[in-house]
């Protein structure tokens, strides 16, 4: 009657191969890429590239000012976004009412980051640009990509604090400890992994993005390095956009040493989230 | 004038269920008073309402009074972090912080806002040797809470609570979770740390109802059936209800 049947280690073990199979499927052609570029940027890659100016027409020289615009424009989203989001965060997840209100806000946060940046570099240009006066500049740029890494910030903290256990914020409460005290205590210390991971999401995005700095604050090719954060800046997408699209005859060389620089400058704040969060970790064993 | 005094209280959570109808009763000092009664009779329930617990919760009616000392516990004037020094509460399953041992210990102390090193250290030590946990932590003050056995946790749990030195001592199934023997010790140190304290527990069996109580009040669906000494209640009860259930007629 059930010869037929499989029995449960079988199951499993097909069910785990096909699993295993289809994340194969889904990281090969992400590593083949990486090697690829990894294999045609190498090359490029010198002492002379990552901090010379760039010269005859982007056609050789370095990248000096791209890396040090991206870095400027990634740390002034940081400074924008990073303790808005957490605050507003602590707000949804601990403070606020479970209302309808509180609930169209979460869902519109969640849509906000589905959101495609070019809107976001619209909406920059429109507010930040022109109507507050800050011109094309790091500042303007800065808080268009602080809006849109906001949501990420927002939501994935949000999800780090609810995942604490209510029982820790009822024992702190019992024993007298303020909403606050508790949360400062008890329920940040809980979520920070989690907070950090949402948190370097959200900055790798803004670091990689084109759009939202297109009309906002990138600078096509600047001869020396921003003074002040209300100073275009070349920035390491918008030029990859740019030797790649508009200068005829770039050497693919340059080209794919671009991209192996940005994609080391997203690797190197992943492994440094990576670091703090073990870090964090290994500090309570429980 | 009692300990605490508990009069009409009527407690409506936001799904409608009545979880305490017009309950009355007082509490003298230095008792070890028992609720006990089937699963959603409103022990918790109560318990949560004499520190103030239950304002976490979603509770739409709350009638009636409470008072500790004469004075009036549901008032919205009332100080409830300086209450919930005075009242403590400890959990059912053994509720370490994420902190270590001794900071689990002196949680309180600190949020109250005590810096002194030296004095955090004697009110740890104290209050470890009162709960009788400090000859088997003294060592490892340092250690994650959760690193201790289940009834170790419920005596730290207990200490915890006795650093604050509060009046009362609330306990909401302290045993649950533990064997007989570290149930046993817990029932030893309630019974000692009546001299200092007015207890209310709400124990999970009924056999630790008749062994640890000085009164014992029978709670079913939110009624208070009876309330009287441990003595008769649990001998010669007078309501029928409170029959059916000692003898295990039902819940
Ligand atoms: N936070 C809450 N929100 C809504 N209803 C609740 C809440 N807490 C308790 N109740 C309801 O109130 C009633 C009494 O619950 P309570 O926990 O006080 O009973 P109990 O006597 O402690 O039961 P048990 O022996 O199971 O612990 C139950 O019907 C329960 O479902
Ligand atoms: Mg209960």
């Amino acid at each position: 009657m059930r010869k037929r049947r499989l029995i449960p280690q079988q199951a499993q073990k097909i069910g785990f191969a096909g699993l295993s199979l289809l994340s194969l499927i889904t990281v090969i052609p992400i590593i083949a890429i990486v090697i690829y570029i990894f294999i045609q940027g190498t090359p490029a890659i010198s002492w002379e590239f990552l901090t010379g100016m760039p010269s005859n027409g982007m056609k050789s020289g370095g990248l000096w000012p791209a890396i040090i615009g991206t870095f400027y424009l990634t740390v002034g989203t940081a400074i924008f976004s990073v303790p808005l989001g957490i605050a507003a965060a602590i707000y949804i997840a601990e403070y606020a009412p479970n209302n309808q209100w509180t609930r169209l806000i979460r869902i519109a946060i969640i849509n906000l980051a589905g959101i495609p940046s070019v809107v976001y570099g619209l909406f920059g240009l429109g507010l930040f640009v022109v109507f507050l006066n800050f011109g094309t500049s790091i500042l303007a740029a800065s808080l268009t990509l602080s809006i849109m890494t906001l949501p990420v910030i927002i939501s994935t903290t949000e999800e780090a604090l609810r995942a604490v256990p209510t029982s820790f914020r009822v024992v702190s409460i019992s024993l007298g400890a303020t909403r606050w005290q508790t949360i400062k205590r008890v329920v940040l210390p809980q979520a920070l992994p989690g907070i950090l991971t949402g948190v370097i999401l959200g900055l790798e995005r803004a670091a990689g993005e084109t759009a939202p700095i297109l009309f906002t604050g990138a600078a096509f090719f600047l001869p020396q390095l921003p003074h002040s954060m209300f100073d275009a800046t070349m920035a390491l997408p918008y030029h990859l956009f740019v030797i790649s699209t508009q200068v005829p005859g770039m050497p693919i060389q340059i080209q794919y040493g671009t991209v192996l620089v940005l994609l080391l400058f997203v690797l190197g704040m992943n492994i440094a989230a990576t670091l703090i969060r073990s870090r964090a970790r290994a500090r309570r064993q429980w | 004038m009692d300990k605490i005094v508990i009069e009409h209280l009527t407690l409506t959570y936001s799904d409608g269920t009545e979880s305490l109808k017009d309950v009355s009763l007082n509490i003298k000092a230095n008792t070890i008073t028992v609720l006990f009664g089937p699963a959603g009779g409103g022990k918790s329930s109560l318990l949560r309402v004499l520190n103030r617990l239950n304002d976490l919760a979603d509770v739409t009616v709350l009638k009636g009074k409470a008072l500790i000392n004469g004075q009036d516990i549901l008032s919205p004037d009332i100080d409830v972090n300086d209450l919930r020094r005075r009242v403590g509460m400890v959990f059912s399953r053994p509720a370490a912080l994420p902190l270590s041992i001794y900071e689990n210990v002196a949680y309180g102390l600190v949020m109250a806002g005590m810096k002194n090193r030296k004095k955090l250290d004697e009110a740890v030590e104290q209050a470890l040797r009162q709960s009788v946990l400090w000859d088997e932590v003294k060592d490892r003050l340092n250690d994650p809470g959760s690193a201790l056995s289940g009834g170790q946790q419920q005596r730290m749990c207990l200490a915890r609570v006795l650093a604050l030195q509060p009046e009362i001592i609330l306990l909401d199934e302290p045993t649950s979770a533990l064997d007989p023997l570290a149930t046993a010790k817990i029932e030893e140190l309630l019974r000692e740390l009546k001299e200092k304290f007015t207890i209310v527990i709400a124990p999970h069996n009924t056999q630790q109802s008749a062994r640890i109580s000085d009164m014992a009040a029978f709670f079913l669906q939110g009624e208070l059936v009876e309330y009287a000494p441990a003595e008769t209640i649990f001998t010669v009860p007078k309501d029928k209800r409170t029959q059916d259930y000692i003898t295990g007629r039902f819940g």
